[in-house]
C-alpha cells in the first residue's frame, strides 16, 4: 500500500551489511536476517507474484476436487505427462504443499510487517504535528499574504479553521502546526489485519465445516445422517454428532426450459417444494427451495444444485415374479439430459437380471442412434442392453448404483448373435427372449440433488472482508497532509502571513490551490500567491 | 424483437463511428509530428507528488514540457490548425459513437426486459459505455484529448468483438442469475473493469512517454502528453479507485456463489483469475511504494494486471469450461 511509511527497504540497506557481519552474529543474527528478509516489501512483492503464478495452473489443468472425471480422462490421454502432473500436485493445486507454502509465507510476511507498524501507529496516534520548519518557502506549496497589524487573532483563526477541517493542531508562539490524515495508515493496517481474519474464517470453515450431497427422488425424503449422503467431506474437527437431526421431503419439483428459438433448452426455472422437519417430532413446515435461495435449517444450509430423471421400471423374472420395481436414478450426461444408469434385479430367479440403460427425455432416433434433443420430458424413452447371470452371493460390499459391473454376467443376445436392444416408451413393456423375464417402463420422476453443508467461518470472513474493503478505501483515499502557518514581521508595521504545506501521499491534487485559499481566507487580502 | 434489431444497428454503427474517430485521432497524431506545442499551455491535471518535491526542491517549479525549447520556428499555423481540426473531429465522432452505444445498451435492456448484463456481449457493451464515458468526462473536465486515440481504439475493438464474436440474441436469464447479486456483482465488475482499462492505457502511454523522455527525444504527439510523472499519477488514481471496487466485486461474487452454488469459493477458473488479477494489482500498489519498483516496473505490473483481467474475461469464457459459462458464450 502507499502508506505514510513504507516497509523498510531491508534488502537494500541492511542486507549487505548483515551478510558481512553474519559470522559474528551467529544463529540469532542469521534468524533475524532471515526475518528482515521475509518481512521486507520486496519479499512480499515476490510472494504476491508467486501466488498469482501458482494459482494459474489450477485454472487450466482439471482439478480433482472440481471434476475428478476430467482428471482421469486427462491422465488416460497423456500417459507420460499425466503421472508427472499428478506427482507434483497439479491436479490438486489449491491443496498442494507448495501452494500452501506460498500463501502461508505471504501471511507470515504480512503479520511480520503489520505488528511493528501497529506499534508505530499506536505512538503516532498520540503524536503532535511536527514543529513549524524554519523555511516554509521550501515546502512543496507555499503562499504568503500581507496582513494589517490590527489582525491580531490570525493564528487563532488559522487554528480554528484547520480544526474545522479535521486537522490536529498545535499552536506555537508565532505559528500553527497542523496535520491530518492519520486514518490512512489506520486503514492500511485494518486492511492487512482483516486479510488475516479472512484467512482465519476460511480455516475455521475448513476445520469444522462439512459438505455433502444427496440425490433425492421427488416424493421421497432426506434425513440428515451420514448414511443418507452420496458424498460427504468434512473438516478434521468435525464430529458426526454435529449433524442436526432434520429431515427434508421433496414434495414436487418444477422445471422449465427455454422453448423459444434463442438458447433453446436453457434452464429457466428450478423450484422444489419441500417439507422440512427441524427435528424428529417437530411439526413439519412447507418451504420453497430454489437456486439462489437456499434453506437454512438448524444451522445447516441446504442448496438445490442439480436435478435429473429417474425412470420407473418394473422387472419380472423368468418365473413371472416382480424382481424389481421403482424409480432408478440416472445421471445426466449432457445439456439435453441424456441420462445413463443401471437397472439391477439381483433377486431375479433362476438368473439375476441387469440392464445398462439410457433414458432420453426427448428421444429421437437418427444416424448416431438414440439421442435426446431437449432437456424436458416431451418424448421420454428408455433404451437398454440386457445382462443375466447366476445369482450373486450377498457380500454387503457397496457397489456403484449408477453403473453396471458386468463381471459374472453375460449379455443377452438374439439368435443371430446381435445383442438384444430394448426400446421402451412410457407404458410399454417387453418380454425378454428365451423366456428370461420382462421389463416395463411404468413412467418417470425427477430427482433433485441437494447439497447439505455448514461452513462455520463464513461470518468471520464476511465481516473481515467488509473491514478490508473499508480499510482499503481509507488507505487509498485519505490524504495525509501537513500545514504550517506563521506570522512574521514584514515591512513597516505590516505583518506577513506565511502558509506552507506538504502532502504525504501520492495522487493528491490541489495542494497549491488549497494553500492559496487558506492564505486568502486568513488575510482577506491575498497578495502574492505563488506555487513555488 | 424490434428493439433488439435497433440495438444491434446502433452498436454496429458505434463500431464504425469509433473506428472513424480513431482514424481522426491517428491523423491528429500524425499531423502533430510536424507541429510543436510551443506556446500552448498544458492544463494542470495533478500535482506532482509531494514527497518528490519535498526531496528535491529544485523540481518544485512547474516542469517545462520537454521539447518546448526546440520549437521549430518554421512551424506553419496551418498545420497546427490541422491538428486541432482532426482532434475536434475525433472528439465529435467519439461523442456520436458514445451516444450510439448508450442507445444500443438501453435498447438491449428494453428488448430483454432486464438489466443488460446477462452475458459477455452485454457486459462488454456496458463496459465500453463506461470507458468512453469516463474518457469524455476527463476530456470535458481536464482536456485530456491525448487519451483519444487509445480509448477510441479500445472502444472500436471492444464493441467490434462484442457484435461479432460475443454476440448472442436476447434471452432471459438462467435461474442461477436470478439474484440481486447479479446487479451488484456485475455493475461493480464493469466499473472496476473500465477503470482498470483506462489505468492500463495510461500505463502504456506512461511507458512510451518515459522511454522518449529518457532518450531525450520527445517529439510530435508525445510532446502533447503530460510528463510521464503525471501520467503515472493519473494511472495510479484510476487503479487505486478500481482496486477496492475489484475487491468488493470478488467479495460480492463470493457471497453470491454461497447462495447460488453453496460454496463461497470453489477455485472455478473465473474465480481463480479474478484472484490472480487482484493479487497482481495488489502487487502494483505495493510496488509503487517500494524503492526500485516505482515507475516503469509498476507500470509493467499494471499492464500485466490488465492482461490478466482480459484473459479472465475473454480467455476463460471462451477456452475453459467453468461455472461462469452460462449464456451460450
Amino acid at each position: 500500500m502507499t502508506a505514510i511509511k513504507t516497509r523498510e527497504p531491508a534488502a537494500e540497506s541492511s542486507g549487505p551489511a548483515a551478510r558481512a557481519e553474519l559470522p559474528r552474529l551467529g544463529w540469532r543474527g542469521g534468524l533475524r536476517y532471515l526475518w528482515t528478509q521475509l518481512t521486507s516489501m520486496r519479499t512480499a512483492l515476490i510472494l504476491l507474484f508467486a501466488l498469482a503464478l501458482a494459482a494459474i495452473p489450477g485454472s487450466l489443468v482439471p482439478q480433482r476436487r472440481i471434476s475428478p472425471v476430467r482428471v482421469s480422462d486427462f491422465i488416460n490421454e497423456r500417459p507420460t505427462l499425466g503421472p508427472i502432473y499428478d506427482k507434483i500436485g497439479l491436479f490438486n493445486v489449491y491443496s498442494s504443499p507448495w501452494f500452501a507454502a506460498i500463501y502461508l509465507l505471504l501471511f507470515v510476511s504480512l503479520i511480520g510487517c503489520i505488528v511493528p507498524r501497529v506499534a508505530v501507529y499506536a505512538k503516532a496516534l498520540r503524536a503532535r504535528p511536527p514543529k513549524t520548519p524554519r523555511n516554509l518557502v521550501r515546502l512543496p506549496a507555499y503562499a504568503r499574504a500581507d496582513i494589517s497589524s490590527g489582525n491580531h487573532d490570525v493564528l487563532e483563526r488559522a487554528a480554528d479553521s484547520l480544526r474545522r477541517r479535521h486537522y490536529r493542531v498545535d499552536t506555537h508562539t508565532d505559528s500553527v502546526a497542523a496535520e491530518r490524515g492519520y486514518l490512512r495508515e489506520a486503514g492500511n493496517l485494518v486492511f492487512h489485519i482483516s486479510l488475516v481474519f479472512v484467512l482465519i474464517g476460511v480455516a475455521i470453515g475448513v476445520l469444522f465445516g462439512f459438505r455433502g450431497t444427496s440425490v433425492v427422488i421427488v416424493g421421497q425424503g432426506f434425513s440428515n445422517n451420514l448414511t443418507q449422503y452420496d458424498d460427504f467431506s468434512a473438516g478434521a474437527r468435525f464430529k458426526e454428532t454435529d449433524l442436526a437431526p432434520f429431515s427434508v421431503t421433496v414434495k414436487d419439483f418444477e422445471v422449465r426450459f427455454e422453448t423459444g428459438p434463442v438458447q433453446r433448452g436453457a434452464a429457466r426455472l428450478f423450484r422444489a417444494n419441500v417439507e422440512v422437519t427441524d427435528r424428529p417430532g417437530a411439526a413439519p413446515r412447507q418451504e420453497v427451495l430454489e437456486v439462489n435461495k437456499p434453506l437454512h435449517i438448524a444451522g445447516t444450509t441446504v442448496h438445490l444444485i442439480g436435478h435429473g430423471y429417474a425412470p420407473k421400471v418394473t422387472v419380472k423374472d423368468a418365473q413371472g415374479n416382480v424382481a424389481f420395481s421403482g424409480p432408478v436414478v440416472m445421471l445426466p450426461q449432457d445439456g439435453n439430459f441424456t441420462s445413463l444408469g443401471a437397472v439391477k434385479a439381483p433377486d431375479a430367479r433362476p438368473e439375476r437380471l441387469a440392464f445398462e440403460a439410457l433414458f432420453l427425455p426427448t428421444a429421437v432416433l437418427n444416424d448416431q442412434g438414440p439421442q435426446s434433443i431437449f432437456p424436458d420430458a416431451l418424448n421420454p424413452a428408455l433404451f437398454a442392453n440386457v445382462w443375466y447371470g447366476p445369482p450373486k452371493v450377498e457380500t454387503g460390499k457397496p457397489e456403484n448404483v449408477y453403473s453396471l459391473d458386468t463381471a459374472g454376467l453375460s449379455q443377452l443376445k438374439q439368435s443371430d448373435g446381435q445383442p438384444v436392444r430394448i426400446a421402451l416408451k412410457v407404458g410399454d413393456g417387453v418380454n425378454l427372449p428365451d423366456g428370461k423375464g420382462s421389463i416395463q417402463l411404468d413412467g418417470w420422476v425427477r430427482w433433485v440433488k441437494l447439497q447439505i453443508g455448514d461452513t462455520p467461518g463464513v461470518p468471520i470472513s464476511l465481516v473481515a472482508l467488509a473491514f478490508a474493503v473499508a480499510g482499503l478505501c481509507l488507505s487509498l483515499f485519505v490524504r495525509p497532509r501537513r500545514v504550517w502557518i506563521r506570522v512574521r514581521d514584514g515591512e513597516a508595521d505590516h505583518k506577513v502571513l506565511e502558509v506552507g504545506a506538504l502532502d504525504r501521499a501520492d495522487a493528491r491534487a490541489g495542494l497549491t490551490d488549497d494553500v492559496a485559499e487558506l492564505a486568502a481566507e486568513l488575510s482577506h487580502t491575498p497578495e502574492d500567491v505563488s506555487a513555488t | 424483437m424490434r428493439y433488439e434489431y435497433y440495438s444491434n444497428v446502433a452498436l454496429v454503427s458505434s463500431v464504425v463511428v469509433y473506428a472513424l474517430a480513431m482514424f481522426a485521432h491517428a491523423a491528429e497524431w500524425a499531423a502533430a509530428r510536424r507541429v510543436s506545442v510551443a506556446g500552448e499551455t498544458e492544463p494542470e491535471l495533478v500535482d506532482v507528488a509531494a514527497e518528490d518535491r519535498h526531496a528535491k526542491p529544485s523540481t518544485m517549479r512547474p516542469e517545462p514540457v520537454e521539447g518546448r525549447q526546440q520549437a521549430d520556428p518554421g512551424t506553419s499555423p496551418a498545420s497546427s490548425a490541422r491538428v486541432e481540426q482532426f482532434g475536434r473531429m475525433g472528439v465529435a465522432l467519439t461523442i456520436i459513437g458514445f451516444l450510439l452505444s448508450v442507445a444500443g445498451v438501453l435498447l438491449r435492456a428494453l428488448a430483454a426486459h432486464r438489466a443488460p448484463w446477462g452475458n459477455m456481449f452485454e457486459f462488454t457493451i456496458t463496459a465500453m459505455v463506461l470507458i468512453v464515458g469516463v474518457y469524455l468526462i476527463l476530456l470535458w473536465r481536464t482536456g485530456m484529448r491525448w487519451l483519444g486515440l487509445p480509448v477510441t481504439l479500445l472502444a472500436a475493438v471492444g464493441n467490434g468483438l462484442a457484435v461479432t464474436v460475443f454476440y448472442v440474441a436476447v434471452a432471459p436469464l438462467v435461474p442461477a442469475l436470478h439474484s440481486v447479486w447479479f446487479l451488484i456483482h456485475i455493475v461493480a465488475a464493469a466499473i472496476s473493469g473500465a477503470a482498470f482499462n483506462v489505468g492500463g492505457v495510461m500505463s502504456i502511454l506512461y511507458l512510451i512517454k518515459k522511454r522518449a523522455e529518457d532518450r531525450g527525444d520527445v517529439r510530435g504527439y508525445l510532446e502533447r502528453l503530460p510528463s510521464s510523472r503525471k501520467i503515472d499519477l493519473i494511472a495510479y488514481r484510476f487503479l487505486a479507485f478500481a482496486f477496492p471496487l475489484w475487491t468488493f466485486t470478488v467479495a460480492a461474487g463470493a457471497i453470491w456463489a454461497e447462495y447460488a452454488w453453496g460454496r463461497y469459493w470453489g477455485w472455478d477458473p473465473k474465480e481463480t483469475w479474478a484472484l490472480v488479477t487482484w493479487v497482481i494489482y495488489a502487487g502494483y500498489l505495493h510496488a509503487r511504494s517500494t524503492a526500485g519498483w516505482r515507475g516503469t516496473r509498476a507500470a509493467v505490473i499494471a499492464i500485466i494486471g490488465l492482461t490478466s483481467f482480459w484473459f479472465n474475461f475473454v480467455g476463460i469464457n471462451l477456452l475453459v469450461s467453468g461455472l461462469h459459462s452460462y449464456a451460450g458464450i
